[in-house]
């Protein structure tokens, strides 16, 4: 699509592809600590302003003075090849961007709706975001050191996951099993891929 | 990270980079890859110090928006600004993100990240 101003700036051999995966969830439900496990860069963070366009979305207007507002997103890096960059959003911990997780998920591979089950309920705004939106997800559950266990199936009911969506535990903090998370999330997205090429529902995977 | 301004300022002063310009010559999406040549980089020394750093960065390794927006501490819509002027100057190159349509091309897609992921 953009050749164009390749050819212009010239002498770059091959065109760099990047992919992303978005990984939601409440605040302080441990994103960046998961993007942390398996970046090969120390999680950075981007600011995105809301200005006037963000209005009416977010409920600024109702604090008076207050104009703008900074939506900070931290992200990863994974350099898979010459060619190949994944890179790992976090969402604003906030679920009231909605504006800035619109901007996220455009073009993601798939998400991970991270839930920690202290605060349980915390995933229900991410999840129907997800439910609403065209993008394939799982859900991992953070098992927080000294959080409650519950079994797959109790948080899929509490949660009303559906069943085609990927329920998975995780520990945020270890890389392989970070690792396990983000091959969850891309062989969900190719099983949904399959399943929408023949004109079926994604089945259940996993 | 997040530490408290004055609202007011903060809504003026980052686009005063852009001279007010709130809106990209052309959408670039946030994980895109932005790279620049050596004969790019030479000519970025004209551009302003905000875009002779864009492409300092952009030369020794290729950047995402994302990354070019966290290591020049510009808010996003800025560095967004800057970069679709730089590409439309032949200062950048604008690589593809991942693709969008095509059965055969997504899957492929999936299955390099899939692949390079069991790598790690």
């Amino acid at each position: 699509m953009d050749f164009a101003s390749s050819e212009r700036a010239g002498a770059q051999p091959r065109e760099i592809t990047s992919a992303k995966i978005v990984i939601a969830g409440g605040f302080g439900v441990g994103k960046t600590t998961l993007v942390g496990a398996v970046s090969e860069i120390e999680p950075l963070t981007t600011e995105a302003l809301m200005t006037s366009a963000g209005q009416g979305v977010d409920d600024a207007s109702k604090v008076p003075g207050k104009e703008t507002t900074t939506v900070a997103m931290d992200f990863g890096r994974i350099t898979m090849a010459d060619d190949l960059i994944l890179y790992l959003f976090g969402t604003p911990g906030q679920t009231r961007f909605w504006f800035m997780w619109d901007e996220l998920i455009r073009g993601a591979v798939g998400a991970a709706v991270l839930v920690d089950t202290r605060r349980i309920a915390d995933a229900f705004a991410p999840l129907d975001y997800f439910e609403n939106r065209h993008l394939p997800y799982i859900v991992a559950l953070n098992c927080f050191d000294g959080a409650p266990r519950y079994e797959p199936d109790e948080v899929r009911e509490a949660l009303a996951i559906p069943p085609h969506v990927p329920l998975v535990m995780c520990d945020a903090r270890h890389r392989e099993s970070v690792k396990a998370v983000l091959v969850q999330v891309v062989e969900h997205a190719m099983a949904t891929l399959v399943a929408e090429q023949s004109g079926g529902y994604p089945a259940v995977v996993g | 990270m997040g530490q408290p301004q004055d609202p007011r300022g903060n809504l003026v002063r980052p686009y005063a980079v852009t001279r007010g310009r709130t809106e990209p010559r052309r959408d670039i999406p946030i994980e895109a890859i932005l790279v620049a040549s050596q004969a790019a980089l030479q000519e970025a020394r004209f551009a302003g110090h905000d875009k002779y750093r864009i492409a300092v960065l952009c030369e020794a390794k290729p950047q995402s928006l994302a990354e070019l927006s966290a290591f020049t501490r510009q808010p996003l819509g800025v560095a967004r600004v800057l970069v679709a002027d730089m590409v439309a100057d032949g200062l950048l190159s604008l690589h593809s993100a991942a693709p969008k349509k095509g059965f055969t091309e997504r899957m492929d897609l999936l299955e390099r990240v899939l692949s390079g992921l069991r790598k790690l």
